[in-house]
């Protein structure tokens, strides 16, 4: 970012949207689209200010700026701190070259390891997205509509105490039980089963069952509280009718259920995807995952506009994800941010 | 003195949309005043001009003759009862009741000793320290009254705040609101679609419809001297009839129906070719066998098709020759049988000629 | 619903699986912390120990990291509670043909994944530090608590949202109307009746920030909180002492939750007598007139 264009945008980017939503109230206005107190007016200046300024840093320099200048770096080499801004500072796709072929100049031969960390992030999260959603739902429709006040109360309970265990702790816990001297070898190796205890965390098994342990909670809430909403006398009316119990499922309750699977799907998948803390604490030394390549990019070998580039790839496929799941369920954003 | 509250020429408009035409009007003090009209009819946008939550697009709002152009609801001497109530569930009935004078900075001994006298007043001495949400519906409505009391506003407004009650409750309710608005002696400005609540409780009615106030007076003269079809068909059952003036005589009118010809007054001077509306109330009609004379009455035939006894009075719905359906209130006398042929008659001065608006 | 002793059984079976894998690494981490044995073990037990917990309480990097931990999760409570709250009330004001865009922008944050977060606030605060020369900005705690309250902050805003909605605009008008002023209202009215999920906007805050790492890891630079000690210190190899902090972080949201429920049981019980009486109430106002006829003036 050049010294002064960028100064430009963080200052002028606010500012003209500013102008622009006083432009358009003053339309609004005229038009008689918009009638009683504006909007000083109806919150008093204190307020008003407050309401302002305090949406505005948010949106632009906590939001909107920042993902504006990793991506502007993305498309920028990897220069000394004195030579930013200078002649050398252009754009290019070196970064994006690099992810693809392995080699900031060369397209000979294809960037096997990254390319692979990648679809295997991927695959492996929409593999964990679908298997959480099967482990949860049982137990959410139970929850939201069959289980009792005070069981419901129960299980709540239950699940809220692994919640707010974090994440690295919660990997640690697989690790304690899947390395091997860890309490699953030892029932092996107890129960005559095997004769060397398995490795799990070399065989990634660790870092998967980890992954889908950590968000499982992310799976059960959305739908817990979608299938709570739908009316009981609805299922009750489909097995009147005499609908088998998996297609009440199915065309009752699942359509009922769509903005809760999509959000909980939608979460699940983004936060494996873009998990950090399972990686590092249960991944073996062969493990792929594509976080801790960003990591490495940062923190290890230094080149910050290569590392936002990486970000920016992750970025864009958690959006297409959340776009196709909306598509496919044919829902809005809104939906399912509840 | 100034008068209440006086409208000049005020508009409400939203883009295409127009809330309120043209309502001139003046509220004198200590009035009790209704607005009277069907949902959607202007009559809340009118209410909520005056007490300020609305700028009209056109037209000047005076209150006790200031003229209260770009002054918002905080600053204007009205107070407002919302048809929810509005009561602030996070504090109780006494601090509900002392808000507006919490607001205007008034010392807490001199709020206490205000907010302990409106207690009483509205029955609720015992009931200060409770949250709202421990009160009963009529309890709740007194707290409002209460609290828009509190401010001595020169104005009070009420936005239908009896629609939530049950019936019984409601009627006892009628009769207190009038008796605080005679003790307290300030003008009251109610809100309604009710014609029963406004016909009791009102000095003054405004009757609304579709943004414009088509007649103001007492109750008796919207009742019995109905100045428009909209305002004889609102206020009160009444049949209608269409036809054409054929002579006029004596405040009288003849009017060519195809039941017949029929006479009523003409109080708005129609003059003969004119379309008109003859209306007339199920009570003015007599029924008697067809061809018993009856000398004094205008009339026509019809059938009775449904006979429902109330007790004190009988409604028969009669179908006439044209097919349609005329209603007639019976005090007692001999009940006539559904299928029976009846003669429907009724004097001239009880049948009141109103001119047809042009499209309807 | 109605099912035979089969399904019975078998829905048994499958919550008492997914209890087990919910729970069961938790329950074997927290008895590793009771047990002699230098690296993480369950079974055998070899002796009951509580050294992990001292120990633990002696690693100082961990206990530096804990108390930025807590100083991180008050900052961001105190930005992204208001700015949640900013955020909510601005989506009920502006304008409905922007509304749509608006939302997207403020909700991005909720699915976006935190490294990302991380990343695009410590590209764009170097930048912006170097080029106006506010240089004392770049600091890890500082870009920490701004990073974290971009999707914190989101939070905020949905569960205040989710009140506000039902905000009743006659009890605003009913207030004007009375005489208060507009920051009147917003003192009065809005924000007591905003009040609970004010609450719990700032408790969920303060535990997102506190459990956060993804953003964390890199928006801390050379600072380190909890989360950042911890996975440097389980990374370099396992010992019961990380368990012994699983357990008390466990008991800790034991203590909170069973706190929250019987408060709640209080509240609702309140709330059940409030309107019993007014039943009652009403029962005798439609019973006989008498009870209702106002003191005579």
């Amino acid at each position: 970012m050049g010294a002064t264009g960028g100064l430009t945008l963080v200052f002028g980017l606010p500012l003209a949207v500013a102008l622009f939503f006083f432009a358009l109230s003053a339309y609004e206005r005229r038009m008689g689209l918009a009638t009683g107190p504006g909007f000083f007016q109806r919150n008093g200046l204190a307020v008003g200010l407050y309401l302002v300024l305090a949406v505005g840093f948010w949106v632009f320099f906590v939001i909107v700026l920042p993902q504006f200048s990793m991506v502007d770096m993305s498309f920028r080499p990897k220069l000394p701190p004195s030579q930013m801004g200078g002649p050398k500072d252009v754009f290019t796709l070196e970064n994006y070259r690099y992810f693809l072929f392995g080699s900031t100049t060369s397209t000979a031969s294809w960037n096997w390891i990254h390319l692979k960390a990648f679809a295997l992030t991927i695959g492996v999260s929409i593999a964990i997205t679908l298997f959480n959603f099967a482990l949860c739902y049982p137990i959410a429709f139970h929850m939201a509509q069959s289980a009792g006040a005070a069981r419901l109360r129960i299980l709540l309970l239950l699940m809220i105490i692994p919640y707010w265990v974090n994440e690295i702790l919660r990997a640690f816990a697989f690790r304690v039980l899947l390395s091997s001297g860890g309490i699953i070898n030892k029932l092996l190796l107890g129960a005559g089963l095997v004769a060397e205890p398995i490795d799990f965390l070399g065989a990634d098994i660790g870092l998967y069952m980890g992954l889908s342990y950590a968000y499982l909670l992310m799976m059960v809430f959305p739908l817990y509280s979608a299938i709570e909403s739908l009316d009981r006398n609805q299922i009750e009316a489909a097995r009147d009718l005499g609908a088998p119990w998996w297609h009440i499922h199915l065309f009752v309750v699942m359509p009922h259920a769509k903005p809760g699977i999509a959000s909980g799907c939608t979460l699940v998948f983004m936060l494996c995807a873009g998990a950090l803390a399972a990686p590092l604490v249960l991944a073996g030394p062969r493990t792929l995952w594509f976080t801790p390549i960003v990591y490495d990019r940062f923190y290890q070998a230094f080149n910050w506009p290569q590392g936002a580039a990486y970000a920016f790839i992750l970025l864009v496929t958690c959006i297409v994800f959340v776009l196709m799941v909306l598509k496919m369920f044919r829902l809005s954003l809104g939906e399912i941010t509840r | 003195m100034a008068a209440a509250v006086e409208l000049d020429g005020v508009n409400v408009t939203f883009g295409d949309f127009i809330a309120v035409r043209d309502a001139n009007l003046t509220i004198e003090a200590g009035e009790f005043f209704s607005f009277l009209g069907p949902s959607g009819c202007g009559k809340t946008t009118l209410l909520r001009t005056i007490s300020g939550f609305i700028e009209p697009t056109r037209g000047t709002v005076r209150i006790g003759g200031a003229d209260m152009s770009g002054i918002g609801p905080n600053r204007r001497p009205t107070a407002l009862i919302f048809q929810n109530l509005a009561l602030f569930p996070m504090m109780t009935v006494a601090e509900n009741i002392g808000y507006g004078l919490r607001v205007r900075g008034v010392p807490r001994h001199e709020r206490d000793e205000k907010v302990k006298n409106l207690l009483i007043q509205v029955a609720l001495a015992e009931h200060g320290h409770k949250k709202v949400s421990e009160l009963s519906g009529g309890q709740k409505q007194r707290v409002a009254i209460a609290r828009a009391l509190a401010v001595e506003p020169k104005v009070l407004l009420l936005d239908e705040p009896l629609s939530a009650l049950d019936l019984k409750l409601r009627q006892h309710m009628r009769a207190e609101l009038r008796a605080i608005q005679k003790r307290v002696g300030i003008t009251f400005i109610y809100i309604t679609h009710d014609q029963g609540e406004a016909l009791t409780m009102s000095d003054r009615i405004a009757v609304m419809n579709a943004g414009v106030i088509e007649q103001v007076g007492n109750g008796r003269s919207v009742y019995a001297e109905p100045r428009t079809p909209f305002v004889a068909s609102f206020v009160g059952e009444n049949n209608q009839i269409r036809g054409r003036v054929t002579a006029v005589e004596n405040g009288l009118a003849t009017l060519d129906t195809p039941l017949g010809a029929l006479v009523g007054r003409n109080p708005v001077g129609l003059s003969a070719g004119e379309e008109a509306l003859l209306f007339v109330r199920p009570e003015a009609l007599s029924l008697v066998p067809t061809g018993t004379p009856n000398g004094s009455t205008v009339g026509f035939d019809g059938e009775a098709v449904d006979v429902a006894y109330e007790g004190s009075v009988t409604h028969v719905t009669l179908r006439v020759r044209t097919g349609q359906k005329i209603t007639a209130t019976l005090g007692g006398g001999v009940l006539p049988a559904s299928g029976e042929t009846l003669h429907i008659g009724f004097r001239p001065q009880d049948g009141l000629l109103l001119a047809r608006p042009a499209s309807r | 619903m109605k099912s035979g002793p089969l399904q019975r059984v078998a829905f048994a079976v499958y919550v008492a699986i997914f209890f087990l894998y919910l729970l069961g690494p938790l329950a074997v981490m927290g008895v590793s912390a009771f047990n002699t044995p230098q690296y993480p073990q369950v079974w055998p037990i070899e002796g009951v120990t509580l050294d992990w917990f001292s120990q633990l309480f002696a690693d100082e990097d961990l206990m530096d990291g804990l108390v930025t931990s807590l100083w991180i999760g008050l900052l961001v409570v105190a930005i992204s509670v208001p700015v949640g709250l900013a955020g909510a009330i601005v989506m009920t004001q502006i304008q409905p043909r922007v509304r749509s865009a608006y939302y997207l922008v403020v909700v991005s944050p909720v699915l976006t994944p935190g490294i990302i977060i991380g990343i695009s606030t410590v590209v764009f605060w170097r930048e912006f530090t170097t080029l106006t020369g506010m240089k004392f900005l770049y600091d890890g705690i500082i870009l920490t608590v701004i990073g974290q309250s971009s999707f914190i902050s989101a939070y905020c805003m949905l569960i205040i949202l989710a009140r506000l909605q039902r905000f009743d605009q006659a009890q605003q008008e009913a207030a004007l109307d009375l005489g208060a002023t507009y920051p009147q209202v917003f003192r009065h009215i809005l924000l007591p009746f905003l009040q609970p999920a004010l609450f719990s906007a700032a408790v969920l805050a303060f535990l997102s920030s506190f459990e956060n790492y993804n953003t964390t890891t890199f928006a801390i630079l050379s600072d380190k909180t909890l989360t950042t000690v911890l996975a440097g210190r389980v990374r370099q190899g396992s010992t019961p002492a990380i368990s012994a902090l699983a357990v008390i972080i466990v008991a800790a949201t034991l203590v909170g939750a069973v706190a929250y429920e019987l408060w709640k049981r209080r509240a609702d019980a309140a709330a059940g007598r409030r309107l019993r009486a007014a039943q009652m109430a009403e029962e005798s106002e439609l019973a006989g007139n008498a009870a209702i006829e106002p003191a005579a003036a």
